[in-house]
């Protein structure tokens, strides 16, 4: 199964994506890491030339309202139905409006790495 | 008991102890231990060369570290606001943040900007948005630090620009910026141009600083965002070394003084981690720094080789779950800070890593360093950790250790081309993984996360609102700079910046003038990026 990790906005907190990239390849993912500061267009440019069967987006800026409803327009004028999760700074009030917006899940910070892997083998099987 | 049985019993069911940076830790330490690996050991004085005790002779006893606050006001009139405040109330220096896209470079109606402008600090489009930052401050009575790296050469000469314009002489204009863009490739991400340029512009403001603004300070190189993205504190100091070898050689290849420029670098620092072996961190620091300035670079005067500091924050160490454990754990980093004899000091607030600190634990961080301060009696001597056989046998290995580090940096061609390779993000990434391995299934404990926790530990992450009216104001007024300046005037100084940068020269003149013609931070930047290209970040992730 391959995963495409995404930094989109501005800030720079990239520890936690790296961990995770790091993690999700030693639990036998194919992993590609677009680096910071990506626009959603981009990420939407990288989706399509790697065919990736999940995206995740990491936001720590506090931006993931309004960079996720750009995700959703974008895959949608593309007509790319790739599913999409997004971690990071997500305070609870905000997971409801991230899922509306078309996000599979929302992973707060400090969530452990072995949840998002064992999501990521549930996606594995329901696909498979 | 026979000699023989006493020492059987030391080793045989005690278990074997490594320190982050791989040391590993006798049960029990002597004045040998301590003078093998120093056998001046007895003759170091603080204020005296190579300063492992100190840079000052009185240190604290004279004056305490400072104690900084790191904060962000989203506009320039709240910012103003704030500094005169605190000027009444006797204080003469204020840390600026500034929100992203002033940090990448790029204007508040950067499409890019959206949602970004002045987020997480002051948004700056042009000249004006200083002019209204600093309206009636006397720039001769305060010192600015700003917190700025990849945009930094605009920035610092917007703050040149308003001192002419003001009719301050640049000679007696002091201040800090942090403008250390090779730590950003590494951690923190500010960076804009290739790594090569980077470092040239880098360059252009400490040779511009040391023959005009010469008690500006104009970079402060950081292992603390080094440590914070996973390198163990071994490498903070080596690679934050290699780097600041990096901008001193090649501000020496253009001709400047050692003398002239090395005072006026300073280093950022990180503080958690095991308590002494962060105390003989900062001690070998200071001694390995001095020998390379003096013994690399011929330095004369005694300041040239001070590790001057600020050793603080201490992020990495906090944990979000039962977060007023942190304020137990700052406490205890401070006090690494006072015993390492830095300069300046700054905690983490204990609810950072969940949410924009509140002013209740801004004030709880502060009054953990004044009760350092006034109630403890650590600032009563100097060193107070001098002689201690232990700390002065790990200071020796850490020295060997760090330079043993920056051997390695060297082999892999220098810190310049280890970083545009990514060896060193790769390494360090690498590390922070299985860090986070050990935390996650225990081999480290961290109190309240993987050990003595309870289920009711669980914080809410909040941020403050996005403030939408104050990012109108700001986006009115930039078109209204656009609107009003010297569009003739603009573009010449663009192009006389451009041609400066194509012929390789100093670019602080030619952006300072294009500052004065209010041409913007974008503008500027976009001029740069024309001829120098963007940096590529190295791919570590990619499918087969």
């Amino acid at each position: 199964m391959k995963v495409l990790l995404a930094k989109p906005g501005l800030d720079g907190h990239d520890v936690g994506v790296k961990v995770l990239a790091h993690a999700l390849r030693e639990a036998g993912f194919e992993v590609a890491y677009t680096g910071l500061r990506k626009s959603i267009e981009q990420i939407a440019d990288q989706a399509q030339l790697l065919n990736p069967d999940v995206i995740g987006l990491s936001i720590l800026s506090g931006s993931h309202l309004i960079l996720c409803a750009k995700m959703r327009d974008e895959l949608e004028r593309r007509a790319l139905n790739i599913p999409w999760i997004v971690g990071g700074n997500i305070p609870d009030q905000d997971v409801k409006p991230l899922i509306e917006l078309g996000a599979r899940c929302a992973f707060p910070s400090g969530t452990r790495i072995e949840e998002v892997i064992r999501y990521f083998e549930g996606m594995k099987q329901s696909a498979g | 008991m026979t000699n023989g049985e006493s020492k059987k019993e030391q080793t045989a069911d005690v278990k074997r102890v490594f320190l982050e940076s791989g040391i590993e830790v006798k049960s029990l330490y002597t004045r040998e231990d301590a003078l093998a690996g120093n056998p001046q050991l007895d003759a170091e004085l603080p204020g005296q060369y190579p300063f492992t005790r100190g840079i000052h002779p009185l240190m604290y006893r004279k004056r305490p570290f400072t104690m900084r606050q790191y904060a962000g006001f989203a506009s320039p009139e709240e910012t103003n606001e704030r500094f005169h405040f605190l000027i009444r109330n006797g204080q003469t220096g204020l840390n600026v943040a500034f929100d992203l896209p002033t940090q990448c470079g790029l204007d508040s109606d950067d499409p890019a900007a959206l949602g970004e402008v002045g987020r997480v600090g002051m948004a700056v489009d042009s000249l004006d948005d200083f002019e209204r930052a600093f309206a009636g401050i006397d720039l001769s009575k305060i010192t600015v630090s700003m917190t700025i790296n990849g945009s930094a050469l605009v920035l610092m000469a917007m703050y040149f620009a308003l001192a002419e314009k003001w009719g301050y002489d640049l000679s007696t204009l002091r201040g800090t910026a942090q403008n250390d863009i090779l730590k950003e490739f590494i951690g923190r991400g500010t960076w804009i141009f290739p790594v090569d340029k980077s470092v040239k512009l880098v360059v252009d403001t400490i040779e511009y600083c040391a023959r005009n603004v010469p008690r500006y300070s104009p970079v402060s190189v950081c292992g603390y965002h080094i440590r914070e993205s996973g390198a163990n504190p071994v490498q903070e100091m080596a690679y934050a070394f290699c780097i600041a070898k990096a901008y001193s050689e090649e501000t020496l290849r253009r001709g400047v003084p050692v003398d002239e420029f090395a005072s006026r670098l300073s280093y950022n620092f990180d503080i958690y981690g095991y308590f002494f072996e962060q105390i003989a961190k900062f001690r070998a620091g200071r001694r390995l720094w001095a020998k390379i300035v003096r013994e690399d670079y011929g330095a004369q005067k005694e300041e040239s080789c001070w590790l001057r500091m600020i050793a603080g924050g201490g992020g990495a160490g906090l944990t979000k779950e039962q977060p007023e454990n942190n304020i137990i754990r700052t406490a205890y980093f401070a006090m690494v800070s006072a015993l390492s004899g830095t300069q300046t000091m700054a905690l983490c607030t204990y609810d950072e890593a969940y949410t924009i600190p509140t002013e209740k634990a801004a004030e709880i961080a502060l009054r953990t360093m004044q009760i350092l301060t006034h109630e403890t009696g650590v600032c009563d001597t100097v060193d107070p950790l001098g002689g201690s056989y232990y700390v002065e046998t790990l200071t020796n290995q850490f020295e060997t250790a760090i330079r043993e580090e920056m051997a390695k940096v060297d082999n892999w061609g220098g810190i310049v081309d280890a970083i545009a390779s990514g060896k060193v993000q790769e390494a360090i990434s690498q590390q922070a993984y299985q860090r986070e391995c050990d935390v996650q299934q225990g081999r480290v404990l961290k109190v309240g996360l993987n050990a003595f926790h309870s289920d009711e530990d669980r914080q809410e992450i909040s941020f403050h609102p996005y403030n939408q009216d104050a990012a109108d104001k700001q986006l009115a007024r930039l078109a209204q700079i656009r609107a009003n300046r010297n569009a003739l005037e603009v573009d010449d100084a663009l192009n006389a910046l451009r041609l400066d940068a194509q012929a390789n020269k100093n670019l602080m003149p030619a952006t300072i003038r294009a500052v004065k013609a209010y041409a913007t931070v974008g503008e500027i930047i976009r001029v740069l990026r024309e001829v120098y290209g963007e940096y590529k970040e190295p791919v570590f992730f990619n499918y087969a």
